[in-house]
């Protein structure tokens, strides 16, 4: 997840606030939030996922002008590649958050592992993403790890 | 709210239910918040005949986050150094999802308190579908 320029808005920290159930007032009350011991708007710890709207390229997206994998008025088709699920995610916070920060995303890979299962091989692949504010400072690093089913070979292999 | 060192013991436990019957509106009302469209959290012909799975199912980020609340109601806001989690089961439109955190280790990271913390969170199956763990600042 790549964004030159993540901008944190107060809309989009109280619409996501919302989705995870938090009514928390230091995510869309500027009075209250001045007010609380990080003086200020902030967002939830996993936030920065939300950056995703800022990926020009983000995959899991519908994207003016372009086919869309999912139903219409067919069920749709998976991609290749598609199907992956997440595995796991990690956040160390340098700071918080703060509504009015303008954040940049870069993403480079991290290791890739293999697990074998009854089921079929399951290949691993971490993703670490560091989120810097507009003077260059960390603000969080955020490390994915996304797995991905394949189905075993035919035969011994 | 805040913790303060001198008030918490290892093995101190809190516990919140952060989802009560799971909506699929509430799953896509994420899907809208974090941008993620993935088919397979918003789209059920997608996710049964093309995915194979019994109908869609909640981002793993949203669990995180729901997670994340129970953490940061207990800890206080803009505390966490480290949050952390593996998802171990899919949830499902009507689950009911149970977070707790315990503390497993008070200790001192560049001469401040922090609380190291497991996380769990169960759906009404009793069964783990995040753990983790997360580091909090506390108040020495």
């Amino acid at each position: 997840m790549s964004a030159e320029r993540f901008p944190v808005e107060a809309g989009n920290v109280l619409a996501f606030a919302r989705a995870i159930g938090d009514d928390n007032p230091v995510y869309r009350d500027p009075e209250y939030a001045a007010a609380s011991e990080v003086a200020g708007l902030i967002a939830p710890p996993t936030f920065t996922i939300a950056s995703a709207q800022w990926d020009p390229d983000y995959p899991l997206r519908p994207k003016p002008g372009q086919p869309w994998y999912g139903s219409g008025a067919s069920t749709g088709t998976m991609p290749a590649g598609g199907g992956g699920l997440h595995a796991e995610q990690h956040f160390t916070y340098h700071r918080p958050v703060r509504v009015g920060d303008v954040l940049s995303a870069s993403t480079r890979p991290g290791s890739t592992w293999e697990k074998t299962g009854r089921s079929g091989r399951l290949v691993f692949n971490e993703r670490i993403t560091e989120f810097r504010d507009a003077s260059g400072d960390l603000v969080v690093t955020a490390r994915s790890v996304g797995v991905q089913r394949q189905p075993l070979a035919e035969g011994n292999s | 709210m805040m913790l303060k060192a001198a008030d918490v013991a290892v093995g101190d436990q809190h516990a919140a239910v952060v989802a009560n019957d799971l909506s699929r509106t509430q799953i896509v009302q994420y899907a809208g918040a974090s941008g993620d469209y993935n088919p397979l959290h918003t789209d059920e012909p997608f996710a049964r005949e093309v995915a194979g799975y019994p109908g869609v199912f909640a981002h793993g980020m949203l669990t995180m986050g729901l997670t994340g609340r129970m953490l940061t109601d207990w800890v206080g806001d803009g505390r966490l150094l480290e949050f952390g989690v593996r998802f171990t089961a899919q949830v499902w439109p009507g689950d009911t999802l149970t977070a707790t955190g315990t503390i497993r280790e008070i200790a001192e990271r560049d001469g401040v308190p922090v609380a190291v913390i497991d996380l769990v969170t169960t759906n009404a199956r009793g069964e783990a579908v995040v753990t983790g763990t997360a580091t909090a600042r506390l108040d020495a």
